[in-house]
């Protein structure tokens, strides 16, 4: 067959082809709405890399959508959907505040650790709470996941609206955190923060681990086939409570960025949906980590280079988000005609379709 | 009454799914009361008269045999379904055939053979004349294959046509009028039952003389390795599977365990594997109790087990050869080093045993996933086999493969055997079991009903033994 290599590329190329559509439909729409497609595309781009603000702002939203899709992706992996980032995100960033608020009297090496630390047990324990009842009782993990979302924000609220909130602020935000908890910039003239650089290492950390580590193999094999695992002495539990607490913890890392590195305080509502961003980050990447570092930076630049876009050309920011469903659905879209048999066929070349099973090649049967 | 016979993988169920418009013929016609017909889809099948009844049954458990029967034919015309009336057409129905079904019944409380009943009482509502039965006696026992002999005479009777779709020479001989042989997707010949003999069919389905046992010498027996005792488990319904089983497995030693499908097999070899927690009874390998070790330790402790589903259970389908000949041992010396794979020593292991078994294949990075069923099985049994336990369970290691894997199967087991491996063979067929075993416990209601010695057994005896009778 010919169209071997080909139809290959057609398949591999689907997230590729899924965003290109999107684009494009979201060019007609800053049409329909009387805005100029290329202007407005080359708002968001000048806005997003033209400058090293506009680059340090892409950075700053890539972080948490990087290390939190990076925690979607190990979910899927394990054969878990992971809806509740946003909520780890916002439990990660309650423990960093905490441990950067409350445990004075340490150097940055110690204490910047320990807040990391803290920020990815937190994320991790909410996470590791579906799983468990997953694992357990079979409670379906899309549904406690995606709820625990909310206890997770308007906990968050709660606690800097009292407990930890700054003593006469006019909104709800905690004291500034210690010196010692600031993350470094690594562009101090655009408020990059060192998020990017802890998100790129566990990329690169996670790629390993799931394609070179005893423990990356076994969450893969539970992904693909639970019975299979189980027949050969994998723990299919055990391997999904772990997967699942590091996920957590992924997405925990993220809202830790955004406390110790962006605004120094913990903020009622301080993510405004990377948790989300993050599913489609991993999904479009096909959850795999190299690839999500891409997505995520196409979705933090799509974030940064929308306000720039809004006030350039009067396009409404909205439709950034417009394109980031658009791809979503084109993505899953370009999914099913994968496995659509007229859409095979036309990539084979219209040749006939194979019979499914060993063919019956020539038969006369007569039936009396 | 036509009976298509044909090895498994010789083109039967496919040739039947075309006529019943599941799969679209690449070329060629079909004629159906002389005049040629296409088929879209089942539907235009079942319109014209098609019944077909799957070796798998399609009913919905929860549902009464009359919403089944009902399910997807009632012709919408009216808001509502008369349930009471199908249920009296299904009894009167019933009855004509002597079916003896309960219209009103919950179909996952009935057993396999009124299930299959329901099956065909589905097919004659929709006023078929011509019925499909693909494998039906493959989950019946002898007594209920008689029954259903008995209804498709009548069936006949009533000049309908029934095609029976089989892979046993005997159950063929018994009810057909005449044979059509299959083999690698041709027909071998079309021939009248009584121009024909057992020996003559199995020659035309096989292509060669068929010696129904595997030779293999038969020698004292070595010490007791596997020992189970009073082993009793529930199955996924949670309703008893096991019922107190017990039986001694010797080294160098094939124990066949024959049975219908459904009496406790799975169960039984998920529990010496650690895979489902036995509620009483022991397991004992050497003199160390295993009943409650993790499949880990069960496998490290030096038990082999080839699974009935390979593609479920035996094999991460999504894994390529090299990944899933190390499923067991990923986390071993010297697969693993301390921190990462050792993926060079992955991949040698690999082409060695995709060398030793001739599992055909383009590369060890291949998804099994691609590969054919046989060549699945393959790495299923390299995967086991050279781990060179003690004790291999083997499930069905047989089904759906052609002769030639078939044999190698076989022979595999008889080299380990030699070895001095003690394999528990668990098969529903019959034949098999008989050819391969030194012993053969005959499996019934999650109970052993006898333990017999292959060399004297007969057919007929363990037949008997199997419907949990003496």
């Amino acid at each position: 067959m010919g169209g071997g290599r080909w139809r290959l590329f057609v398949f591999r190329l689907i997230p590729v082809w899924a965003l290109c559509v999107a684009l494009g439909l979201g060019a007609a729409f800053i049409s329909l709405a009387g805005g100029n497609p290329w202007t407005a595309y080359w708002a968001v781009a000048h806005g997003a890399f033209g400058d090293v603000f506009g680059f340090g702002a892409t950075l700053t939203r890539m972080a948490p959508i990087l290390l939190a899709g990076l925690g979607v992706a190990l979910a899927a992996r394990v054969g878990l959907f992971n809806i509740g980032a946003e909520g780890q995100i916002y439990l990660g960033g309650l423990g960093a505040a905490w441990v950067g608020l409350y445990v004075p009297g340490l150097p940055a090496a110690l204490h910047i650790p320990l807040a990391l630390a803290a920020s990815g047990v937190a994320g991790g324990l909410w996470a590791l709470l579906p799983a468990y009842l997953r694992v357990t009782r079979g409670v379906n993990e899309v549904i406690t996941t995606l709820l625990m979302n909310y206890i997770a924000i308007q906990g968050v609220g709660y606690v800097v609206n009292g407990p930890m909130m700054e003593p006469g602020a006019p909104y709800p935000f905690s004291p500034v955190l210690l010196d010692s908890a600031h993350l470094p910039l690594i562009l101090p003239e655009a408020d990059a923060h060192a998020g990017i650089l802890l998100g790129l290492a566990a990329a690169v950390g996670l790629h390993l681990l799931l394609h070179r580590a005893a423990l990356g193999y076994r969450i893969r094999a539970v992904g693909f086939s639970p019975p299979a695992a189980a027949y050969g002495g994998i723990s299919v539990r055990r391997t999904m409570l772990g997967a699942m607490f590091v996920s957590g913890a992924l997405a925990g890392l993220a809202g830790a960025g955004e406390v110790m590195g962006l605004k120094y305080r913990l903020f009622d509502r301080f993510s405004p949906g990377y948790g989300f961003d993050a599913i489609a980050a991993a999904f479009l990447a096909g959850n795999e980590p190299l690839l999500v570092i891409a997505t995520s930076l196409f979705f933090g630049a799509l974030r940064s280079g929308g306000s720039l876009m809004q006030r350039a050309v009067g396009t409404p920011v909205a439709i950034v988000i417009v394109i980031q469903g658009l791809s979503i659905l084109l993505l899953t879209l370009g999914l099913v005609l994968h496995h659509w048999e007229p859409a095979r066929r036309f990539l084979r070349g219209g040749g006939p379709r194979p019979a499914p099973a060993p063919a019956v090649e020539r038969t006369n049967v007569e039936l009396s | 009454m036509h009976a298509l016979l044909g090895e498994n993988g010789a083109g039967k169920s496919t040739l039947m799914n075309v006529l019943y418009g599941l799969y679209r013929p690449d070329s060629g016609r079909i004629f159906l009361r002389d005049r040629p017909v296409t088929f879209h889809s089942p539907r235009d099948a079942i319109r014209a008269g098609i019944g077909m009844i799957h070796q798998h049954f399609m009913l919905v458990p929860p549902l009464s045999v009359g919403e089944n029967i009902v399910l997807g034919y009632d012709p919408l015309t009216r808001p509502w379904l008369n349930l009471r009336h199908v249920e009296r057409e299904v009894h009167s129905l019933s009855a004509a055939y002597g079916l003896d079904v309960d219209p009103r019944a919950i179909v996952w409380q009935l057993p396999v053979g009124q299930q299959q009943r329901v099956e065909i009482l589905k097919a004659l509502y929709r006023k078929a004349d011509l019925l499909i039965l693909d494998e039906p006696t493959s989950v019946l026992t002898p007594a209920e294959t008689e029954a259903l002999f008995a209804i498709i005479r009548r069936l006949r009777a009533d000049s309908n046509t029934v095609i029976f779709i089989s892979h046993k020479l005997d159950e063929v001989m018994a009810i057909s009028d005449t044979v059509t042989v299959l083999r690698g997707g041709h027909v071998v010949e079309t021939v009248a039952r009584s121009d024909t003999t057992p020996a003559a069919l199995a020659r035309a389905m096989v292509g060669r003389d068929v010696t129904f046992r595997v030779a293999h010498e038969r020698e004292g027996q070595g010490e007791p390795i596997l020992r189970v005792e009073g082993l009793a488990a529930l199955n996924d319904r949670g309703l008893p599977a096991l019922r107190g089983l017990s039986f001694v497995l010797r080294r160098g030693e094939i124990l066949g365990v024959a049975g219908v499908d459904g009496n406790g097999q799975s169960e039984l070899a998920e529990c010496i594997c650690g895979l489902r927690p036995p509620t009483a009874g022991r397991v004992l390998l050497g003199t160390r109790d295993i009943t409650r070790l993790s499949p880990r330790a069960i496998i490290e402790a030096g038990v082999g087990f080839i699974p009935a589903d390979r593609q479920r259970t035996g094999l991460v389908l999504d894994f390529d050869i090299a990944e899933n000949l190390i499923l067991k041992r990923h986390g071993q010396a010297p697969f693993c080093r301390p921190g990462a794979m050792n993926l060079p020593a992955v991949e040698r292991h690999a082409a060695d045993l995709v060398e030793r078994f001739d599992v055909r294949a383009p590369s060890v990075r291949s998804r099994v996933r691609t590969l054919s069923g046989g060549n699945q099985q393959k790495v299923v049994l390299a995967r086991e086999v050279s781990g060179n336990p003690a004790v291999l369970v083997a499930m069905q290691p047989t089904r759906g493969l052609d002769v030639g894997a078939t044999e190698y199967v076989q022979r595999s087991l008889l080299a380990q055997r030699e070895r001095g491996a003690a394999i528990l063979y668990v098969s529903t067929e019959l034949e098999e079991v008989l050819g391969l075993s030194d012993r053969i416990a005959v499996l019934a209601q999650g109970r052993i009903v006898d333990i017999v010695d292959a060399a004297t057994a007969t057919r007929h005896q363990v037949g008997m033994l199997m419907t949990g009778g003496r």
